[in-house]
């Protein structure tokens, strides 16, 4: 079990992971959403204690990074498959890192086959492509066969096949009651291997929450209704016991079908100038819980945040 | 001794070792045939025979640094410390292995100079049997070792392979000697710098016949006879270790 304590951390003047807490629960894979930006891979070097937070804690199974002894035993980790020296061969890359925690050498052997390298395992790893890269990172945090293990952005830049690999093998690794997680900045990805996620944006916890329940969240079907005599309209939804929002010039319905809401407004004799089923998309969702907290804005949105139209004049 | 395993696997598989001990033999036992070949007028001297040993140690300094800059570089250092999360204990481990290696290049390439020599002027006295000669061809290996604990010190600070390497090199090969140029405190602030130490250890307390500067390294000018400037030179690389070490666990990976 990973678990985060108030962790915070402070580059300069910005602060990149804000007061986060949040439980990693063991056998589970673990989704950790958020836009680029938000924080994701500062938190997951802070859990393998590259960088020391600013404020809090992160324990994996009560114990501090730091204080594990053989830690590849433990938690396996894949943060950048670009972590290798090019001019190594993939099975020295291994090599070392199993005399580092005294793993046999046979591992070696053992985790090359399981990723399917074994033919370019003396090849050396500045000639692998992203995928073979990603394929040697993946061995490498098996190495130690460790119960935890941690993948920043595996799909980042791949290719569908690689992409549906590296799928499938985490799938695999949670069949076999391991803890992953997981993180990635694409819900669409997360929602197909992640069963918890763990959603932050700006370095803050936006969510917490099992995936069914954000996407049920996520991709819950409105009915956009404008009309003239809205209050009548809502009054009437109401008393039918759908969830009325207000917009400005018309009301979003969820809980009724289209043909009911309109079935319902001839029956009271209300006008309908409009009646439109919405149906949100997994990352309109992530956008509005996250929207606020996406680092970069593009200008192109119609949004334009305050502060740079007030930065402008 | 797992630790020492890890980084001596880690040094020799890649190619920077190999090279670097060819291009250190090569500037030093070429130095070396080329002075016993072409300097005629004046017999060889087994302190002439060590005139190209700076040269290697400016190999092995930059050798030593990218051992430690190349793992910044390549991010195997976070690797690293994912898999050793004591800092301590890898750095150490791997300026230990890079000192060795470096210490056994200085060696090789002492000795290999005095062989070449020999070889060419098979008429000079080269017997080695004065301290002098002694520290002038084994000291080599103890002045490249500890230099290359300095590099690792200050790879481990930097960070970058040509920011640390070109400070080492402008250090070693020009801040030391230009000291000497500032009035009246110069050459006393120059007699305390750890280079020109380790200088004295290999070519001070000079030779006893005042050999001429084109018949060796030239002699140093330090504030301690050989082996205290052998001990000075060490504690700088102790003391430039224990920063660097201070520093990586302070630091983000």
């Amino acid at each position: 079990m990973i678990e985060a304590v108030g962790l915070s951390k402070r580059y300069g003047k910005t602060l990149a992971v804000d007061n986060l807490s949040f439980t990693v629960q063991p056998g589970r894979v673990t989704g950790f959403l958020g836009p680029n930006g938000a924080g994701k891979s500062t938190t997951m070097r802070m859990i393998l204690g590259l960088d020391a937070p600013t404020g809090g804690d992160v324990r994996i199974d009560g114990q501090k990074y730091r204080q594990l002894h053989q830690p590849l035993r433990k938690i396996g980790a894949l943060l950048d498959a670009k972590w290798v020296h090019p001019n190594r061969s993939a099975r020295a890359h291994l090599r070392w890192l199993a005399k580092s925690n005294k793993l046999p050498a046979s591992r070696v052997d053992d985790v090359l086959e399981l990723v399917g390298l074994t033919d370019v395992a003396n090849r050396r790893a500045g000639g692998f492509s992203l995928g073979m890269s990603q394929r040697l990172g993946i061995a490498a945090a098996l190495l130690g066969d460790p119960e935890v293990l941690l993948f920043d952005e595996p799909v980042n830049g791949l290719d569908p096949e690689g992409i549906l690999w590296i799928r499938r093998f985490m799938h695999r690794l949670a069949d076999e009651g391991r803890t992953v997680f997981v993180s990635s900045h694409l819900l669409s990805e997360m929602a197909l291997t992640a069963q918890e996620l763990v959603v932050i944006g700006r370095g803050k916890l936006i969510a917490q929450c099992s995936t069914e329940e954000f996407v049920a969240q996520a991709t819950e079907s409105t009915v956009l209704v404008r009309s003239p005599q809205l209050a009548l309209l809502r009054s009437a939804l109401g008393q039918q016991g759908a969830t009325v929002r207000d917009e400005s010039d018309s009301l979003v319905v969820s809980g009724m079908e289209t043909a009911d809401i309109g079935e319902l407004a001839a029956a009271k004799g209300i006008v309908l100038h409009e009646l439109s089923p919405q149906r949100g998309s997994l990352e309109e969702a992530f956008i509005q819980l996250t929207g606020d907290s996406v680092e970069y804005h593009a200008a192109v949105t119609d949004a334009v945040p305050a502060d740079l139209i007030t930065a402008g004049k | 001794m797992t630790l020492l395993a890890v980084e001596r696997i880690k040094l020799f598989t890649t190619r920077s070792p190999l090279w670097c001990t060819l291009a250190a033999v090569a500037v030093t036992v070429g130095f070396a045939a080329l002075i016993a070949g072409v300097d005629s007028d004046s017999p060889a001297t087994v302190a002439s025979s060590q005139f190209g040993a700076n040269f290697g140690l400016m190999v092995i300094m930059v050798m030593a640094t990218l051992a430690i800059t190349t793992e910044y570089r390549f991010g195997t250092i976070r690797a690293t410390f994912q898999a050793i999360p004591n800092r301590t204990g890898t750095l150490l481990a791997k300026t230990t292995v890079v000192a060795l290696f470096a210490g056994v290049i200085g060696e090789v390439v002492a000795f290999g100079s005095l062989a070449i020599t020999k070889l060419l002027q098979s008429s000079a006295d080269l017997a080695v049997n004065t301290a002098f000669e002694w520290r002038a061809v084994a000291g080599v290996g103890l002045v490249y070792a500890l230099s290359a604990v300095i590099a690792v010190a200050v790879g481990t600070l930097i960070r970058h392979s040509a920011g640390a390497v070109s400070l080492l090199l402008i250090y070693s090969l020009l801040v030391e000697s230009l000291v000497a140029l500032i009035p009246n405190v110069g050459v006393d602030i120059q007699k305390w710098m750890p280079f020109q130490m380790a200088n004295m250890f290999i070519a001070g307390d000079p030779d006893p016949t005042g050999r001429a500067i084109t018949e060796g390294p030239p002699p140093a000018a330090a504030g301690l006879g050989p082996w205290g400037a052998l001990a000075y030179f060490a504690g700088f690389a102790v003391v430039m270790l224990g920063i660097a070490l201070f520093t990586a666990n302070k630091r983000d990976a």
